[in-house]
């Protein structure tokens, strides 16, 4: 044994061993530092403000005290609609591809494109939609900001609905076929229900990716001062009070902005964790 | 009497038992197929017949097609795109190769159970019921009793009949391709198709299977794709040896593990190659 140990051969693995291990945490570190100062920074900054007023006080004036409540409901309108709108789409294009197209050229041309726009800067999102939506309808307003976060939400989960129904064994469709199940059912009742789970954390991911979303909203909801379910007028959403209340010269602006980010950070959070731990529940 | 030969000018190489199916109704008649995996020919113009009520084995080396003939029978390939079948599967003297037929109906009739054990991602109960409501308007009665009936049928019931609304994939690897085995035989098929049904479990469930097997030839057709030459000798009234895409030899299977008539018939049962 002794004899082993003094090899210079492995003395040297064991150097090198010992020498990527050290970068591998440090380089750990590092990362997950930034994290944790991030969290702390908010945590420390946010939540000396957040107090009940936040949820029931829409945004006030300069210099008085106010909430972020239509700034939340604007988000939550936005966002719900947006995965309304995104969800059925998403969905069905990952079925194409994975259940119907899978062989075919079309699908590796959506493919393709989905990962683009999956990529897409959202600030050129806004832009498109201010284009198509915002410049006809002559101005700013909920539905165009739910279309533009819509944009967003889409190619994610065209994403996640294609893996997860790649991970469903082709042995269970021939099973489904063996029994005489037609194609379409055998999707609906076999297929998605083997991959709901993944398929209900791409969706999760992509609320947690549009709530943060700042860019799109700008061009296209704009924001709005007072409370509005008005989906036709201009909207308020948290993003965008963030943005307009942190670059303010007002103490009390940008302490709701502060409390605004951490509001955002720690529903993505909870979302990434919540849609974490369905995919761990799945297996 | 030479059945396959004489409407085959080109498959000499068939040698069908001199005794053993003389009377026997053909539920299945193979002619002349032919498959292909894209432009690569899996089957070599195959002429066989499947006798009604009696279990068929299909045994051979690894790639000499049995496992692509068994997918032919219920259209499976169907689902691929690039694999095409020429020839005829006279089923009940019908052609499942002609165009314009019900798959989805055909495969009713024709069930199949895999290699691996597939139960669907519901309960018990519902693996088994999810087949009989696609075709059948049924009570819940009767429902429930073709359930039971069912999984009585594949010697299941006494292990789950408490345990009804469990998953399916709560069950052990045996017991999994005995529900499958119940959810195939209650859509009511007049043929089985076995892919290998053995392969992933162990011995104890194995001769379950292969007991149920036995019994079930009462009421079905069965078709059964092997690599264990015992369970084909064990399970089968005839077997075919396939080697390379062409039908070797097919007889009783008594007589051809004793006295097979081709030199590579013997090679592969005494394990010289294969």
């Amino acid at each position: 044994m002794a004899s082993f140990a003094s090899n210079p051969l492995y003395a040297r693995r064991r150097r090198s061993d010992v020498v990527s291990k050290v970068l591998a945490y440090s380089a750990t570190a590092f990362g997950l530092g930034w994290l944790v100062l991030i969290l702390g920074v908010l945590l420390y900054n946010g939540l000396g403000g957040l107090t009940l007023d936040v949820f029931t006080h829409d945004t006030p004036p300069p210099g008085s005290d106010g909430g972020l409540l239509n700034a939340i409901v604007g988000s939550l309108i936005m966002t719900i609609l947006a995965v309304i709108i995104g969800t059925p789409v998403g969905v069905l294009a990952g079925t194409y591809m994975a259940e119907y197209g899978r062989h075919d050229k079309l699908s590796s041309v959506v493919r393709f494109i989905n990962d683009i726009l999956l990529s897409a800067p959202s600030i050129v999102v806004g832009l498109f939609v201010y284009q198509i939506v915002v410049a006809p309808m002559g101005h700013f307003s909920g539905y165009a900001g739910a279309v533009s976060l819509a944009v967003l939400v889409i190619p994610v989960v065209v994403r996640t609905t294609e893996d997860m129904l790649m991970l469903v064994p082709d042995t269970m469709r021939e099973a489904a076929a063996s029994i005489g199940l037609p194609r379409a059912h055998m999707i609906v009742r076999i297929a998605y229900r083997a991959a709901r789970a993944g398929i209900v954390t791409g969706i999760l991911l992509a609320i947690a990716r549009v709530s943060g979303e700042t860019a799109p909203l700008l061009f296209t909801a704009l924001n709005n001062q007072f409370f509005s379910v008005n989906m036709n007028a201009p909207m308020p959403s948290l993003p965008v009070v963030i943005f307009q209340f942190a670059l303010s010269p007002y103490e009390e602006w940008q302490r709701l902005a502060w409390t605004g980010a951490l509001l955002i950070t720690v529903t993505v959070l909870a979302l990434s964790i919540l849609a974490r731990s369905l995919t761990a529940a799945r297996k | 009497m030479d059945m396959a030969a004489a409407t085959a000018p080109g498959s000499s190489l068939v040698m069908h038992a001199a005794v053993g199916t003389e009377g026997l109704p053909a539920k299945i008649s193979i002619r002349n197929l032919e498959f292909f995996y894209g432009e690569s020919r899996a089957l070599k113009g195959l002429n066989l017949s499947l006798y009604a009520n009696k279990t068929t084995a299909f045994i051979g080396p690894s790639g000499c097609g049995k496992s692509t003939l068994l997918r032919v029978l219920n259209r499976m390939y169907d689902l691929y795109p690039g694999q095409r079948a020429t020839g005829e599967v006279l089923f009940d003297g019908e052609n499942l190769l002609a165009p314009g037929q019900d798959i989805n109906l055909l495969r009713a009739r024709i069930g199949m159970v895999f290699q691996k054990p597939t139960p669907f991602p519901m309960t018990i109960y519902e693996n088994i019921a999810f087949g009989i409501r696609l075709y059948e308007k049924i009570s819940r009665a009767d429902l429930d009793a073709r359930v039971e009936s069912s999984l009585r049928r594949a010697a299941l019931w006494e292990e789950v009949k408490d345990k009804l609304n469990a998953s399916g994939l709560s069950l052990s690897g045996g017991q999994q391709q005995r529900l499958c085995i119940a959810r195939t035989v209650a859509v009511k098929p007049e043929v089985i198709l076995f892919d290998e049904p053995c392969s992933a479990l162990d011995p104890i469930s194995t001769a379950k299977i292969e007991e149920l097997i036995d019994e079930m030839k009462k009421d079905y057709t069965i078709v059964i794709v092997t690599h264990n030459m015992q369970q084909a000798a064990r399970v089968s009234d005839f077997t075919a040896f396939m080697y390379l895409g062409d039908l070797i030899e097919f007889d009783a299977t008594a007589t051809l593990f004793t006295t097979p008539k081709d030199k590579r018939t013997q090679a592969y049962i005494t394990g010289r190659f294969g």
